[in-house]
């Protein structure tokens, strides 16, 4: 290695970090893995019918995203946070702290999550929220008291359900799906068996109850996820009793390999979700930097195209792979092209 | 000769002949001979578990290599590929041109099997991208007849390699069963064939919808610009540390500490250097997100510890006798390192670096902070010094991204990148034992 050739690679570094220096031309999005096929039909797309490069989107949770999101303004931080829920309170305060205040917030459409387990396993085809609170809760209620989580097995709580063991694997508290399922599952189950009402009048106040009413068994019995869905579907092909949470898009994507079990007796499909009959589904969302608007070449054209009716209407490649499209699409696309922040102008 | 005979304890024995084997000389035989064995045994479990890994990235990485294609001809106007381009969702009408010209070829070619745009849709991949792209590059060709070969959807690529089957098929807006007969009649016809994917190999990664348009090529260019910072950056600083620590250095605490902190840092868990990486070089150096050349600074963090330790190791392993003679005839030390002690000691070195250079073009988990693990589909960079600072991904990233995927054909993408990836990797390892060949020296 002669000095010659070090100081050609030092030059060239120095060369490489000069052009480093230079503005960044691609939208950069982050953010849910729910949200993250949807994103990535909509950048290769974008990168295909427009001149701009195509956006690169990452993954990594709603949270996660958020929180990156909130870093700041500036060309080395994203513009995009894709996430499964809405944003916090205090997100957005963490975010105002960081100088990103004008956020804009789109709904791109809505998901449904199934329960689902293997096609060839033992017969789960109904659940209540009931019965997957009793499975998983952490608490439940048995013979008029509040206890820690005794069944084993499905058929103990609920005749109709298999007489297997019990084995749920839900998302991880990273996903904002997570929180979807606690809201509109164990909550629900949890009132639905009386369990919430027995821990009140047990001397605990409400918001204590709906957060006991929310942790879930520790176990063994209740596996939290905090990779992908394809995670969730290799624990499901490893173990025939498992039951999975998964997105409605990847069950569809996925029916030869998995079984669905309805809610509440409703079917999921997109058209049971689109008309909010099926219980367990959540607006899916993506935030925007308004500052970078103007200075990241293609940002607001990528959230123009992300929501309009060729692509995120009823008959786009969206709704095609298992996005329940918007029916209020129009109002977001006014609002994105009028750039209206959250909390105005609505 | 004779002490060795008349100090063995064969010998001590009177009446003992030398041709016949005592007891313990048998034993001490058979123990040999069981060591040898052992060894044996221990290769050939790890030449099994290697076969058996490379046949089955092979077998699963194998149907990655290979698409099903549609040849179609088509004749696009001026007229519709003006009308094309005035749509906000271009690529999504020259499917429709697409689809025009399909059913036309059927008809024509007189295929029984009932046929409509939906089917269509469901048979063919998304071909618009392809189709628009040609007619912008080749203007010219408007107006005539053009064949082209796109990729059809990955569940008719699967059924066609029999990943999907009729009997284990469920129905679906994705695939229904009469769209298999259309199939059939379409291979029938000669215009539904497997072919050798290219673009796998050149392309850059697709959508989740569209495992036909999937290709690695980007990511191995991505990879290559990190390792090439990694080279550049690491063997200087990392031999260049390790002649000061082993040749000049006094043996003192403080260099005892750096000793210790060397080992230590080679230990250090790679997604640590990841937030290092996402602190200092993205957000207070302000370097671009998903750059290799920020994935090429973390790995150097990575690899430098590796390659000095193996570097000092080599620097150790040079007879001291060539020193001395080299300082005995007056050479000053420097002249003595670098004419002497270096060359003998750069097998060594060069190993060490493809060591830690293998190991980071392995990693994922740094990646996944600055910015290289996701949707990263902006193709070949415009440029060689655009390469290391335009967003790409690297081939471990890709592979992670890809193995995430509900689309089970992504699935065999993944294998058919690590065999790409191993391509990659067994490159590098021939191209170090080339160069050690020509370096080694025998004293």
């Amino acid at each position: 290695m002669s000095f010659v050739k070090l100081t050609a690679s030092a030059l060239a570094i120095a060369a490489v970090s000069a052009t480093a220096a230079a503005a960044r031309d691609n939208v950069q999005v982050a953010g849910s893995s729910t949200v993250l096929p949807y994103a990535s039909i909509v950048a290769e797309a974008f990168g295909e019918n427009t001149d701009f490069p195509t956006p690169v989107v990452e993954s990594g949770g709603s949270s996660a995203g958020l929180k990156r999101f909130c870093e700041g303004v500036g060309e080395n931080t994203i513009d995009v946070a894709n996430a499964s829920r809405k944003i916090r309170d205090k997100e957005i305060k963490a975010c105002a702290d960081a100088g990103v205040t004008d956020i804009i917030e789109v709904r791109i459409g809505y998901d449904g999550i199934v329960f689902a387990s293997q096609k060839t396993g033992p017969a789960f085809t109904a659940f209540e929220p009931a019965d997957i609170f009793n499975a998983l809760g952490a608490k439940v209620l048995k013979d008029g008291a509040i206890v820690e989580n005794p069944y084993s097995t499905w058929a103990e709580f609920n005749a109709e359900l298999p007489d297997v063991e019990i084995a749920g694997f839900i998302p991880g508290t990273k996903h904002g799906t997570r929180e979807v399922f606690e809201e509109k599952v164990l909550l629900i189950g949890c009132e639905a068996t009386g369990a919430m009402k027995a821990m009140i009048d047990g001397g605990m106040s409400e918001d204590d109850a709906e957060d006991a009413c929310l942790d879930v068994r520790q176990d063994g019995k209740s596996v939290d996820i905090d990779g992908d869905y394809t995670e969730t579907l290799a624990r499901i092909d490893a173990n025939p009793n498992g039951i999975g949470v998964f997105g409605l898009a990847f069950y569809e994507n996925n029916q030869d390999k998995l079984k669905v079990a309805t809610m509440s007796g409703v079917q999921p499909e997109t058209a049971t979700i689109a008309s909010g009959e099926y219980p367990v589904s959540r607006p899916l969302y993506f935030y925007i930097k308004k500052a970078h608007i103007g200075v990241i070449p293609g940002l607001k054209e990528y959230a123009q195209f992300f929501i309009s009716d060729e692509l995120a209407g009823p008959s786009g490649p969206l709704a095609n792979y298992g996005l329940v499209s918007d029916p209020e699409l129009a109002a977001t696309q006014q609002m994105v092209n009028d750039e209206v922040p959250m909390g105005q102008g609505m | 000769m004779t002490d060795a005979s008349l100090n063995s304890p064969a010998a001590s024995g009177p009446s003992q002949s030398l041709h016949k084997l005592d007891a313990r000389t048998k034993k001490r035989n058979a123990a040999e001979a069981r060591f040898e064995a052992y060894g044996l045994v221990a290769i050939l479990i790890g030449l099994f578990f290697l076969a058996v890994l490379a046949f089955a990235i092979v077998r699963s990485g194998l149907p990655a290599f290979t698409k099903t294609v549609l040849d179609v001809e088509m004749n696009v106007s001026q007229q519709d590929f003006d009308a094309a381009e005035s749509q906000l969702f271009k690529t999504k009408a020259y499917a429709g041109l697409f689809s025009k010209s399909l059913q036309a070829q059927l008809t024509e070619q007189g295929v029984t099997a009932p046929f409509d745009d939906a089917a269509i849709e469901r048979i063919a991949g998304k071909v618009g991208g392809t189709i628009r792209e040609f007619y912008r590059e080749n203007p010219g060709q408007l107006g005539q007849p053009v064949s082209f070969e796109l990729a059809a959807a990955s569940r008719v690529d699967g059924y066609f390699n029999g990943r999907v089957t009729r009997d284990t098929l469920t129905e679906s807006r994705f695939l229904m069963l009469s769209d298999l007969d259309l199939a059939d009649a379409l291979k029938e016809a000669g215009i539904v064939r497997n072919a050798f994917d290219w673009n796998f190999i050149t392309g850059a990664d697709s959508g989740v919808d569209n495992p036909g348009g999937a290709g690695i090529g980007a990511s191995v260019v991505g990879s290559f610009f990190m390792m090439l910072v990694v080279l550049v950056l690491s063997l200087p600083i990392g031999v260049a540390a390790s002649i000061y620590l082993e040749e000049f250095a006094p043996q003192n605490r403080i260099t005892d500490l750096i000793e210790v902190n060397i080992s230590n840092l080679a230990a250090v868990p790679s997604i640590v250097f990841g937030i290092l990486g996402l602190a200092v070089f993205i957000q207070f150096m302000h370097l671009p997100q998903s750059a290799p050349l920020v994935g090429g600074l973390v790995l150097t963090l990575m690899t430098l510890p590796t390659i000095i330790i193996s570097t000092r190791a080599a620097l150790k392993a040079v007879p001291p006798s060539i020193r001395d003679a080299a300082l005995g005839v007056g050479a000053s030390k420097m002249q003595a390192v670098f004419h002497h002690v270096l060359p003998l000691a750069m097998p060594g070195i060069l190993t060490g670096t493809i060591i830690g250079l293998a190991q980071a073009l392995g990693e994922t988990a740094p990646l996944l902070l600055i910015g290289m693990v996701g949707f990263v589909a902006r193709g070949y960079p415009d440029g060689f010094l655009q390469g290391f600072v335009e967003p790409n991904s690297a081939m471990p990233a890709q592979i992670y991204t890809w193995a995430a995927r509900a689309d089970v054909s992504f699935y065999d993408k993944a294998w058919g990148g690590i065999i790409i990836l191993l391509l990659f990797l067994l490159t590098m390892n021939i191209i170090a034992i080339i160069l050690r060949r020509r370096f080694e020296r025998r004293w």
